[in-house]
Order: structure tokens, then C-alpha cells, then sequence
């Protein structure tokens, strides 16, 4: 990591931890919080998304392990009486692990196989969070209470949240810090050996297979890293919105999960936040469209699509080596 | 049991209807058409609109149902998928597309058509009734016959006219095709508003019995993937032969599981789990799509 890279990274959590929320204060616009907290969460679990893209599979199915977690979170609050915080490590651990159960025999699969089948995972999820008991059916479970205090050796780290004057800023910061972290996680892995391994299990995996890479493990390691990063986001989404229903996240979240990753550019590690800001912030832009905010939301997919078919963050602007490489590229044929 | 197996082959002539355009459009172009249940739902609300509004026969609802997701299917594989295709240096930027045109016929229905359940009256009255073993309203076969005499005509097409031909040819290796003299693009475009106009079809011939809303879309789009997960992607004969398993096992699930709850669906997927680890690339198609 080097110096302008480093210095980049310091102004961007300035800018989200602190020059946001004075921005918020001055405009008085209060409900960016919750749009802000949302894209925070949901860029979590697009990162996972984008993951398992780095393994070379096409994860349309991560509104299953977000809404997993969501249950486990929210069922342990409600029945077990635990605190959130320690929840939220116990839901991404429950994802990863489900993950594994149902990643050994889907792995196997690739390309449009693995995609279709991921989809109709998030529908089956659904369908199990209708079923069970312990999930209360279509009534969800409602009214789950504030994330408690949290102190190790008497310093409280983080405050009870229903003491708080403005839970809203607390919700914003703490996910905002998850993102920051997540992401963190996802950069440090990516350059790293098991980085470099998954890459290769991208380009060729029989080639990888040859050399000695044990792709099955590794698969099914990137694809439980990647259900860690839904659950927690998941439960944490429950935290907020302080309820859980089977359509809390279905399959067009898990599109729509997909979608930030592709339109942020699947050849970036910042892709998928920046894919979620832009998609989440045109949604709610188009908010006061009324009925045509459908209709004009997937046309400038479309467009976006048509006109940049390899991500918003192919434009070049952020990074000159993609223009070295497509211009050896050119030079190579 | 005569009941299972006969609501389990009307359901399976359906969603093997489904599934046929899916493949078809997987198997030319290898994009995974999300909007092919929203396709589904045009067709219907199409026939809807022409039968109930304008008063027009059954027969030309279903025809304008056609007509109509044909031409829509021509024009996204001319303006939208081909210049995508050309473009892109991943094929997955295709399914971002497919999403989008999912969502964006969801709005399309939304604004032309409004958010109510619709339906066409019944097009024959009364009811077949084989001595309580087998009871099944006439306007059921009837749609499941017309379904089945679509199946067939579809397979003699692709079969032995020079289009169906070529379109195979395309499916077994795209450049090869193209070194033979055949026309891709046209074929592509042909392929494309062909398995348009059968997702449109079918909408048309279930409006008269299930009828349409919006929502329906999303869940016809994902029994069409467990359908062609079952058969094997970009096979006809595997979409077909999927759709009859998926509807053999609603219809048997339905009835033998009806005291735990509404866990069909569930067993299905945990079967095709087992079923996938132990043959990925399903009954017929090819290793690894």
C-alpha cells in the first residue's frame, strides 16, 4: 500500500465518519441517515456478492444468507434474550457455516448454472422462513428492541442505543465503521495469497487444479467469507429497521445485489459500494417520480448498461493501469 | 392417484411450454433471460386486454399474445442484447441487462395494464368427471391439449423447417454456423422473439384459468430456472423433460405433503440439491453449460 493510496483511504472514512454527519446536521435533512445506513448495509453484502464473483461464480443469492442472518439475530434477541452485538458475529458465523452445507454440492456448478441455482436459493429461504416455527410465519417478528451496551473490563464501547437522544447518527456511524471494516477485510484478502488463489480459480480452475490449487476447499471458503459478509449486514439491516418478515429480502434484492456489483465493475474491490450508492441514491431520487420511478429506474440500468457494459469505474478515471492493459491488450492481438 | 397424475401432466405441459423459450434463448445466445416471466405475465394481461376489453374471440387474444412478445422479443435482441453482447468483455453483463429488462417490463405492466388480478371468462363450460377418479373442468384439457399440440409443433419447427435448422446449428457452435453460411444475427433475432412468443403464449392460454397480476412474474421466471436446472440448460428436449418433472412433483408434493404446511417447494429444491451434486449439469444437457 502506498502513500496516495493510504492518504486516500484516511479522507474517505473522514468523510464518512465525520464529514457527513456535519453535512446532515447543517442541511437538516434527518432521513439521509437512514438512506446512508442502508447503502452502508447493502454495499456489505454486495461485497460479498462480488467475492464469490472473484472465485468466477455469479452469486444471485445472497438475499438468502442476508435474511438467514437477519433471522438468527433477530430470534436470538427476541427468545435468548442476548445482546445484538453478539449476535451480529453469531449470524455471519450461521451463514458461513449453512454456506458450506449448501456450497459443497452447488459449487460444482458454473457460469448460468450456479447463477439460476443461487436464485432460486433466496426463493427457498423465503419459503423456509414462512415454514419454520420458530420464525413466526408471514407476521415476522416485530418490535425487536434497540442493540444494548456494550463494555469490555468496565470501558463501554459502545453505548446502550435506547439511551442515545439520536439513535438514527449512532445506527449511521456503527454501520458506516462495518462497511468501512468489511471492505478492509475484502482488500486485504484480495491481496493476498488466498487473493491470488481465488484469481486463479477465476481464470482457469483446472489449470489451478494442476498446479496443485485445492479449488474445492477454496471454493467453498470464498463462498462462506462471502455469506459471513451477507449475514452480518443482514442482521444488522433487522437492528435498524427493528423488524423481520420472510419478504424482507428477496429475489430482487438479490438482483439488486448483483446489479450494484456489475455496475460498480467487478474488476474493483470498491466496485460494489460505489454501484450501491449510485443504484440505492437513484431509487430514492426518483422517489418523488411517483409511479414512473419503475419505469425510469430500469431504463437508466439499461442505459447505464448500454453505454458502460463494464462498470461505472471502467470510465478510467480512477485508474490508469486499466488503460496500460487495455492498450497492450490491443496491442497483443 | 389418477387425480395426481393427470393435474401433474396439465401443470407439466405448461411449464414445459415456459421453459421451452427459455432454453431456446439460453441454448442461441447463452444469456439467462430474468424477464421471461415478465414476458409470462404481457402475454397474459395482452389476451386479457383483447378477449375482455375489446371483446374480440379467445383465439385472437392468443394470437395478438404472440404477435405482440414476438415483436418486443425482436426489438431487446436487436437494440439491447446485440450491441451489449458485441461490447461487452464479460458475457455476464448480459444477466445486469436481463435484470434490467425484468424490472423495466414490470414497470411497462405496472403503467399499461395497473396492479389488479385479472382473468378471462371460461372459454368452454363443464367439467369431465371419469367416476370421481379423475374430475378436470373441459377449458383445463383443453389448455393443456392446445399446450402439448404447441410442444409438438415447436419440436417439428426446430426439427425439420430450414429456420429450426439453423437455430440448432447456432446452439452447437456459434462460428461454425456462421462458416457455414448461416445468418447469425438474423437466426439470433428469430431465436430471441421465438421463445419471447412462447413465454407470451402460455401467459395467454393460463389467463383463462389462473388469470395474471403483476407479481406473477418473479416466481414464473424462477420455476422456469429449477425447470431447466432439472433437464439441463440450452436442451429442448431437457426443458421439456423438466417441466413435466417440476409439475409431476407440485402436483404429488401438493397432495402427499399438504399435512406439513407449505413445504413443497422446499422438498423440491432440497431433492435438486442432491440430484445436482450428483449430476451438475442435469439430465441432458452438456458439462458444464
Amino acid at each position: 500500500m502506498n502513500i496516495r493510496s493510504l492518504l486516500a483511504v484516511i479522507v474517505f472514512i473522514i468523510v464518512v465518519l465525520v464529514a457527513v454527519p456535519v453535512l446532515i446536521a447543517k442541511s437538516g435533512r434527518w432521513d439521509f441517515y437512514y438512506t446512508l445506513t442502508s447503502v452502508a448495509l447493502l454495499s456489505i453484502a454486495s461485497a460479498g456478492v462480488w467475492f464469490t464473483f472473484y472465485i468466477g461464480r455469479i452469486n444471485i443469492g445472497q438475499g438468502a444468507y442476508a435474511l438467514a442472518g437477519g433471522y438468527v439475530s433477530a430470534v436470538l434477541v427476541m427468545k435468548a434474550d442476548m445482546n445484538f452485538w453478539l449476535t451480529l458475529p453469531l449470524a455471519g458465523i450461521f451463514c458461513a457455516v449453512l454456506s458450506v452445507f449448501i456450497g459443497m454440492p452447488i459449487l460444482r456448478l458454473r457460469g448460468v448454472y450456479f447463477a439460476m441455482v443461487t436464485l432460486i436459493l433466496t426463493e427457498v429461504m423465503r419459503l423456509a422462513a414462512l415454514a419454520l416455527p420458530v420464525t413466526n410465519g408471514a407476521k415476522g417478528i416485530t418490535s425487536i428492541p434497540l442493540p444494548g451496551a456494550v463494555s469490555i473490563g468496565g470501558v463501554t464501547l459502545l453505548p446502550d442505543f435506547n439511551t442515545l437522544e439520536n439513535p438514527k447518527l449512532a445506527f449511521y456511524l456503527v454501520s458506516a465503521t462495518l462497511m468501512i471494516i468489511c471492505y478492509g477485510v475484502l482488500w486485504r484478502i484480495v491481496n493476498s495469497r488466498l487473493g491470488h488463489l481465488c484469481r486463479s480459480l477465476q481464470q482457469n480452475e483446472e489449470l489451478a487444479a494442476s498446479i496443485g490449487v485445492n479449488i474445492s476447499w477454496l471454493r467453498v471458503l470464498a463462498y462462506s467469507i462471502s455469506s459471513f459478509f451477507g449475514g452480518i449486514a443482514g442482521a444488522m439491516f433487522i437492528a435498524v429497521s427493528q423488524s423481520i418478515y420472510p419478504s424482507s429480502f428477496q429475489v430482487a434484492d438479490s438482483v439488486n445485489f448483483m446489479l450494484n456489483c456489475f455496475l460498480g465493475g467487478l474488476g474493483y474491490v470498491f466496485g460494489p459500494m460505489l454501484g450501491t450508492l449510485v443504484l440505492y441514491f437513484g431509487w430514492d431520487l426518483l422517489f418523488s417520480t411517483g409511479k414512473y420511478q419503475l419505469l425510469i429506474y430500469s431504463s437508466m440500468i439499461i442505459l447505464l448498461i448500454l453505454l458502460l457494459p463494464n462498470g461505472i469505474l471502467s470510465l478510467g478515471l480512477f485508474n490508469r493501469k486499466i488503460k496500460a492493459d487495455k492498450h497492450r491488450d490491443q496491442e497483443g492481438q | 392417484m389418477e387425480q395426481i397424475l393427470a393435474n401433474g401432466l396439465y401443470l407439466g405441459a405448461q411449464y414445459a411450454l415456459i421453459a421451452l423459450g427459455l432454453t431456446l434463448i439460453f441454448s442461441l445466445m447463452n444469456v439467462l433471460n430474468f424477464a421471461h416471466g415478465q414476458m409470462y405475465v404481457f402475454g397474459g394481461f395482452v389476451t386479457y386486454t383483447v378477449v375482455v376489453q375489446f371483446g374480440l374471440p379467445f383465439i385472437v387474444g392468443l394470437i395478438a399474445s404472440a404477435v405482440t412478445l414476438a415483436i418486443i422479443g425482436a426489438l431487446i435482441e436487436q437494440y439491447l442484447f446485440r450491441p451489449v453482447i458485441r461490447k461487452s468483455q464479460r458475457e455476464e453483463s448480459t444477466m445486469l441487462l436481463a435484470a434490467g429488462i425484468a424490472f423495466f417490463l414490470d414497470a411497462v405492466i405496472l403503467l399499461l395494464f395497473g396492479e389488479k388480478q385479472r382473468g378471462v371468462p371460461k372459454i368452454v363450460d363443464g367439467v369431465f368427471n371419469w367416476d370421481f377418479r379423475i374430475i378436470m373442468p373441459y377449458d383445463r384439457i383443453l389448455i393443456c391439449g392446445l399446450a402439448i399440440a404447441l410442444i409438438a409443433s415447436f419440436i417439428l419447427f426446430m426439427q425439420y423447417s430450414k429456420a429450426g435448422r439453423a437455430m440448432r446449428a447456432l446452439a452447437q457452435d456459434r462460428v461454425a454456423a456462421q462458416l457455414m453460411g448461416v445468418d447469425v444475427n438474423r437466426y439470433s433475432m428469430l431465436g430471441f422473439a421465438l421463445g419471447a412468443m412462447l413465454a407470451g403464449v402460455v401467459g395467454g392460454l393460463l389467463v383463462t384459468i389462473t388469470g395474471i397480476n403483476l407479481g406473477m412474474g418473479g416466481p414464473t421466471s424462477i420455476k422456469a430456472f429449477l425447470m431447466i436446472m432439472i433437464g439441463g440448460a440450452g436442451v429442448i428436449s431437457g426443458a421439456i423433460a423438466g417441466g413435466f418433472i417440476l409439475g409431476m412433483m407440485e402436483s404429488v408434493g401438493l397432495t402427499a405433503l399438504s399435512a406439513y404446511g407449505d413445504i413443497t417447494y422446499l422438498v423440491i429444491f432440497a431433492s435438486l440439491m442432491v440430484f445436482l451434486a450428483i449430476r451438475p449439469q442435469g439430465l441432458m444437457g452438456k458439462p458444464w453449460g
